[in-house]
């Protein structure tokens, strides 16, 4: 994948509409998880926009790439890239965890186009990626396997166990996305449960392993290029991303893992990031003029 | 008396009849449904030859999947595999799965909605001298409580045999109920098998035994021996506990009025609760529900557990005649 600056300047004016829609999503359900999506937002943009092979118009269509959410309270960010993306309107993103809504609060496979897998428990996502992934090495398929996946939930045995088997089986078409921003609820996940080196230990346990600033998508271009080029082993992208990331007040709280902004903190959140907006286009002026 | 539609075993109540455990039938079974389907997959925690998937393995060794002593990742690499159009089996001890891994197979079975197989053998008390921690005296509980779920628990070998077939290709989540001892086969090949059909085994108009597992081979017992004392009694067979069969229960109500349930499986949240669902609701009439009472099992024989655990017919028979009091004197 060779991508030039304003295809760049592109996404990451996507992923700064996508962390706007997240914030209004958030401040109408007046409940939901606020860091996560806002730190994943730019992977989130990059895989919808440009890394998976799907079609929005297709949504089951047999041999697309899956991506499996583990960590499913940050589907905001999902829905959101689901649906700039063109899976569903995106005037229903505002009906986040209304009654009725399509968009539960945590993803629920049948009820959505898009969606691969329900989750919100966590620690089980990986092993469910795992199955695909085995069932189309099984199949010769050329289908491709995207978990994403959280530091916090490393916690759960259940996704050791998947560390396990995908190393056993040589799942090299399943992708692993960490998002490595070192908070869970209870605080830093250091304090809570240290995890210390996250790449340590899965290479020990036979991955092929990465590192990135989950921000650049320089490197994280580079670095899925580098996983579908890998015919052993799976690979772990450990993605460093800051919580909150593009809203001040929110970026690297733990306090924001688990709640909305009130309507105040909404105005506040989006007058920053229309201000990041701004600066996107003049640049992309620069660049295209 | 005997119901002769259903081509039971004439071998029964004879010393030569056959006993086998449930478990050779789902084993016999698994490889038949691979040979008809050919995504059906075999995922196995570790214990192949006893949960009999060693066979499928040899003849299938592509599509069977070791997972190692880990049934969180058993079902929810299934759960994965069933995603993309695989059809897997699943299978544990039923102490372990389910049980070690009930949310993963709410969530990411039942609530997502894929047709993963849970196969738990070694259930019930007569797994014998491994003891408590080794007998699933609440699947059946925790399995019927889970919206999307089939649960079946087959009478015999042939039956299990037969309800694998079934359940491959219903595309849904199924719980199978297997047993490790041997168990008297009752059914032959002939015998129909409807996934949620009750069977009635024994005719009779004075009350109804209803059983599930191999506790029918002892219900049977006991209609026989109060046949002999002209009290005419109905043995239904409820393979499937959920979806249950409504009519058959409700009809049994009706016509006989007076119920008595037997299984190897805590009383609490049991076949007999299900029944007790829909006799309450439907036709109320006296019900005594027999199984294991709110305890553990512990080690022993298989056949000395049974019948220090209250499942012998004598007890059976003194369900009866407690319902039939009920029934003749409800003051």
């Amino acid at each position: 994948m060779i991508v030039n600056d304003e295809e760049i300047l592109k996404l990451e004016l996507k992923a700064n509409k996508i962390r706007q829609d997240v914030i209004r999503m958030l401040s109408e359900a007046k409940s939901g998880h606020s860091a996560g999506p806002l730190g994943m937002a730019d992977i989130m943009t990059l895989l919808y926009f440009l890394v998976l092979n799907h079609d929005p118009k297709n949504p089951s269509w047999e041999d697309r790439d899956r991506l499996v959410l583990s960590n499913g309270h940050i589907c905001p960010v999902l829905y959101a890239a689901l649906a700039n993306r063109g899976y569903f309107p995106v005037d229903e993103l505002l009906t986040l965890r209304k009654l009725g809504s399509r968009l539960q609060g945590h993803p629920h496979r049948t009820a959505l186009p898009g969606l691969e897998t329900t989750s919100g428990p966590l620690g089980s996502g990986l092993s469910q990626a795992c199955g695909m992934a085995k069932a189309a090495l099984m199949d010769n398929a050329s289908w491709r396997v995207y978990c994403l996946t959280s530091d916090g939930e490393h916690d759960e045995g259940n996704t050791w166990e998947a560390v396990l088997f995908a190393s056993k089986y040589k799942l090299h078409n399943l992708t692993v996305i960490m998002d490595r921003n070192n908070i869970q609820i209870d605080g830093f996940t250091e304090d809570i449960m240290p995890l210390g080196s996250v790449i340590d230990k899965y290479k020990s346990f036979g991955w092929h392993t990465l590192e990135v600033d989950g921000h650049n998508y320089e490197q994280l271009i580079n670095a899925f290029g580098e996983a579908k080029a890998e015919f052993e082993a799976p690979t772990l992208i450990v993605a460093h991303t800051i919580p909150g990331k593009g809203v001040s007040f929110m970026e690297n709280k733990f306090e924001w893992h688990g709640k909305p902004p009130n309507k105040d903190e909404a105005e506040q959140a989006l007058k920053e990031l229309v201000e990041i907006e701004k600066k996107l286009k003049s640049n992309s002026e620069v660049v295209f003029s | 008396m005997i119901n002769s539609n259903l081509y039971l075993n004439p071998k029964l109540f004879t010393d030569d009849l056959e006993q086998v455990p449930s478990r050779n039938g789902y084993g016999e079974g698994l490889v038949l449904a691979g040979e008809m389907y050919p995504n059906v997959v075999a995922l196995c925690a570790d214990l192949t030859e006893s949960t009999r998937t060693e066979e499928f393995k040899k003849r299938y060794p592509d599509r069977f999947i070791e997972i190692g002593v880990a049934e969180q990742n058993l079902v929810t690499v299934a759960s994965g595999m069933a995603a993309v159009g695989k059809i897997p089996f699943t299978t544990s001890y039923a102490t372990f799965s389910p049980g070690r891994n009930l949310e993963q197979i709410r969530t990411t079975i039942c609530y997502n909605d894929q047709p993963v197989k849970i196969i738990g053998s070694h259930a019930g008390i007569s797994v014998g001298p491994d003891g408590a921690t080794h007998q699933a005296l609440e699947d059946i509980a925790i399995m019927r409580a889970l919206p999307n779920m089939v649960v079946i628990s087959p009478v015999d070998s042939l039956q299990a045999k037969k309800a694998t077939l079934a359940i491959a290709s219903l595309p849904k989540p199924c719980y199978l109920r297997l047993s490790r001892e041997k168990v008297p086969v009752i059914t032959t090949e002939q015998t129909p098998f409807e996934i949620g059909k009750g069977q009635i085994f024994w005719e009779g108009k004075d009350a109804t035994i209803i059983s599930t597992g191999q506790m029918v081979y002892r219900a049977l017992e006991a209609a026989r021996e109060l046949e002999k004392n002209n009290i005419s009694v109905r043995v239904i067979n409820i393979h499937t506990i959920k979806p249950i069969d409504q009519l058959i229960i409700i009809k049994a109500a009706e016509e006989t009025g007076a119920i008595v349930t037997v299984e190897e499986h805590q009383i609490n949240g049991g076949l007999g609760g299900a029944v007790a669902e829909v006799v309450g609701q439907n036709y109320p009439v006296p019900l005594k529900i027999i199984g294991i009472n709110d305890r553990f099992g512990e080690s022993g024989e298989p056949n000395e557990l049974l019948d220090k655990f209250g499942l012998r017919v004598e007890e059976i028979i003194k369900g009866v005649t407690y319902v039939l009091r009920m029934k003749n004197h409800p003051d």
